[in-house]
């Protein structure tokens, strides 16, 4: 870029509006999604009676333990167990 | 995060015309790789680039996905690139700003960025309305001598000392 007046600095400005709210946000809880899910496979593995609870229905051992079901969490989940 | 939100959104939203479903999909995705990576790259001045190769390809992923053979084809003669390039361009202009006073940033983006109207700035910000357009003039001038070169230095404060 080598000629900047005012009008291109706004246009340029403009270019770069801030992500959606709640884009962010979600992002943003991603690592801790992700530490949950850790702590949660670490117990499946360590912990048979719970990971057949775990296979059997996600959802309901999730609550059970005191996890909110976060359909992010949920679908890491389906994904780390069935590889596991 | 705070930082690179925008410009990662930029790229899928303007870059490569995400519908809003996709785009939210890969920025989410981007930021996942991303918090996996991030700890691995030593340089800074690595990451912005490094982000925005890694959300141009999950673009590209995601447009393939969606059964596009030949995605950058099928937008209007190059423009991906055009786009891509403008955004570059407003990430110089954005990294500028940080060079203003903390007023003219915000006067500055909550016009051009947040789309706000005068009134509704003046009511946030705390200043008289029909201030609004001459102190939106002022920073955009100290904004235009600094990317000229000719200001490096922070300089209007936007009109409040």
């Amino acid at each position: 870029m080598s000629t900047y007046d005012e009008e291109k600095l706004g246009e340029l400005l403009a270019a770069l509006p801030p992500a959606p709210e709640a884009w962010v946000r979600a992002a943003q809880d991603l690592p801790l999604l992700r530490a949950q899910a850790d702590e949660i496979v670490a117990r499946a593995e360590a912990d048979a009676a719970f990971r057949e609870r775990l296979v059997a229905n996600l959802n309901a051992a999730l609550e059970a333990e005191g996890y909110e079901p976060d359909v992010r969490l949920v679908e890491q989940l389906r994904g780390r167990l069935e590889d596991a | 995060m705070d930082r690179f939100s925008r410009y990662v959104f930029a790229i899928c939203v303007q870059g490569f015309r995400l519908p809003e479903h996709d785009a939210e999909d890969v920025f989410q995705d981007v930021w996942a790789r991303a918090y996996e990576r991030l700890g691995q790259l030593r340089d800074d001045d690595a990451v912005r680039p490094w982000l925005a190769q890694l959300t141009r390809r999950a673009c590209l992923d995601r447009l393939r996905a969606g059964s596009r053979v030949e995605p950058v084809a099928e937008l209007e003669g190059g423009s991906e690139d055009e786009e891509l390039a403008r955004i570059e361009d407003a990430w110089f202009v954005r990294e500028l700003l940080e060079g203003l006073s903390a007023n003219c940033r915000e006067i500055l983006d909550r016009f051009f960025c947040r789309d706000q109207s005068y009134a509704t700035i003046a009511s946030e910000v705390g200043i008289p309305p029909g201030t609004i357009a001459s102190r939106i003039s002022r920073c955009l001038r100290t904004l235009r001598e600094m990317a000229e070169g000719r200001n490096d230095a922070p300089a209007a404060s936007g009109g409040r000392t």
